[in-house]
């Protein structure tokens, strides 16, 4: 059913035989998988386990070693840096922290996007801002500064300034990261609720088990830079696969031990 | 046994130090270069450099500079004539202190204690700032939102330095002048008139465009010393104390190698 899923719908986002470095440690290791339009896909999988590290490559923050990153039909490993910069336009990125611009206010952050790309009188700039605002429940809020908000508002804000130019494609790392559960949960409500509303593609990396579940319509488990599984909320949970099972039941790792690879860690001669 | 780890640790600390500079070289290098290239032709890729951050940095580095710059200038035109006319006597030749000061004031000391105090006072704020931008995603989100983040922060502070940096040295030219003509007159009984068109007589264009010249040149090294080490920042908040006390010291010792060797070059 997946797979013919797959097939009809147009990809969004697909990534090709990926394979990233840090220094010398490959950190992604051939990763393949596609997120159809429309859909909202979470990266899950546990510490270390590669899934910022792949956000960060499909936000074009870095240069690939091989392999290719195709958002709605540019491989961003290949086009030029205007070509990206035009590509981001239909890109919204909501960031762990919320990376809100501390010196400007919550209103002045929201309408930065459209200050910069569009142009629109300042009226309606600032109009569209107060009404990405009201969609994120921070009506009000335009005027304070990011220091004078809670977290959960300021990764509300940041959700609002993500979405302010109707992207085709939205990003979220780890949004329940930091929040009480009911804030958390009240974000994944409007992760939904957005994509009810503007049908984004919406890709979530996170390892809160609850809001997956909650909000996924695909999972992708990765491991050590390798892909465990892709599949639907029931096919991941129904998995025999061991690691996917202690990820969910919330085990704690088994560590093996390389005799060899421990003496070379020790006598610092590990390549 | 111990030699041997001593001297490989030795090289290998060389080398990391060697690789680091030619690496922090060449990013200063593409980054002046890239800023440049968004001054000039930012407005084809529809990202033109904006002028109300330029004046916002032009505040923060010259205007409210002001109060600071003319207290250090008048001292150190004070100072000058003081040690001038000191030294001077011994020979009896304490009328020619004018020309010590105006030469030195102009030449050497205004641009130097100038950019000594932007590369502590703004070189640093920048390098604080932007490392803290760093550590919270900021630049990362400027990157995703398709601003470059050389066009809206670097250009920026690059443009105000390089008008601020050589009006900051002509006005502290005139304070330090001001600071020996004051000392000057009150030692040596000659008035301020006579002061000033004795200055205006020794004075050549060239000994004030000479400390300007430099001064342009200090204001590349601040910015880019203090970009460079802001951009670096990876490791908190004591990531971001590491950066700005080295891009100050580093910008200060830079500086004062330049202006050693500009001396160097325009004297012979």
């Amino acid at each position: 059913m997946t797979n013919q899923t797959e097939t009809q719908a147009s990809a969004a986002i697909k990534v090709e035989d990926l394979v990233t470095h840090y220094g010398s440690t490959r950190i992604l290791d051939h990763v393949n998988m596609q997120v159809n339009t429309g859909e909202i896909m979470v990266i899950m999988g546990g510490s270390g386990s590669g899934k910022s590290t792949l956000l960060r490559y499909m936000l074009g923050l870095h240069q690939a070693t091989s392999g290719s990153i195709k958002l709605l039909g540019h491989d961003i490993t290949k086009i030029s840096s205007q070509e990206m910069d035009d590509l981001r336009k239909n890109m919204g990125v909501s960031f762990q922290g919320g990376a809100l611009f501390n010196s400007m206010t919550v209103g002045q952050n929201v309408c930065l996007p459209l200050h910069e790309h569009t142009t629109l009188d300042e009226n309606t700039i600032q109009i569209m801002g107060r009404m990405k605002l009201s969609v994120v429940n921070l009506g009000g809020f335009d005027d304070l500064m990011p220091a004078q908000l809670s977290g959960g508002m300021i990764k509300r804000a940041a959700l609002a300034r993500a979405i302010v130019m109707d992207p085709k494609l939205l990003f979220f790392d780890e949004p329940s990261a930091g929040l009480d559960p009911v804030a958390a949960a009240e974000l994944d409500d409007l992760i939904l609720r957005i994509r009810k509303a503007l049908n984004t593609t919406i890709v979530v990396v996170t390892h809160d088990l609850d809001s997956t579940f909650r909000i996924a319509d695909r999972i992708t488990v990765l491991d050590k830079g390798k892909i465990l599984m892709i599949g639907t909320v029931e096919e991941v949970r129904n998995s025999d696969n061991e690691r996917i099972q202690s990820l969910l039941n919330r085990e704690a790792r088994h560590v093996e031990i390389n005799a060899d690879e421990y003496l070379k860690e020790l006598t610092g001669q590990k390549e | 046994m111990i030699d041997k780890i001593v001297l490989r640790t030795f090289t290998e600390k060389l080398g990391k130090t060697t690789l680091r500079g030619v690496e922090e070289l060449g990013y200063s290098i593409a980054l002046l270069v890239e800023s440049f290239y968004w001054l000039l032709f930012g407005f084809r890729r529809r990202q033109a450099v904006k002028l109300p951050p330029i004046f916002a940095q032009m505040m923060h580095i010259g205007i409210q500079a002001l109060p600071i710059v003319t207290i250090l200038a008048f001292a150190i035109g004070m100072m000058l004539a003081i040690q001038g006319i000191a030294t001077l006597k011994t020979f009896g030749a304490e009328s020619q202190v004018v020309l010590g000061i105006a030469l030195s004031v102009t030449r050497e000391f205004s641009p130097l204690i100038i950019g000594i105090l932007v590369a502590g006072r703004s070189g640093s704020a920048l390098a604080a700032r932007i490392g803290t931008m760093q550590i919270a995603q900021e630049i990362d989100a400027l990157r995703v939102i398709g601003i470059s983040p050389v066009r809206y922060l670097v250009t920026p502070a690059m443009v105000a330095m390089l008008i601020m940096l050589p009006s900051l040295t002509f006005f502290a030219d005139l304070v330090a002048l001001l600071g020996g003509g004051v000392y000057s007159s009150l030692e040596l009984g000659m008035s301020l008139q006579a002061y000033a068109d004795r200055t205006i007589e020794v004075l050549k264009v060239e000994d004030i465009t000479q400390g300007l010249y430099k001064s342009l040149v200090f204001a590349v090294i601040i910015t880019l010393v203090s970009f460079v080490n802001g951009f670096s920042v990876t490791a908190g908040a004591e990531g971001v104390g590491k950066a700005t006390t080295r891009s100050v010291v580093l910008s200060i010792t830079y500086i004062i190698i330049a202006d050693m060797v500009f001396t160097f070059f325009l004297t012979h």
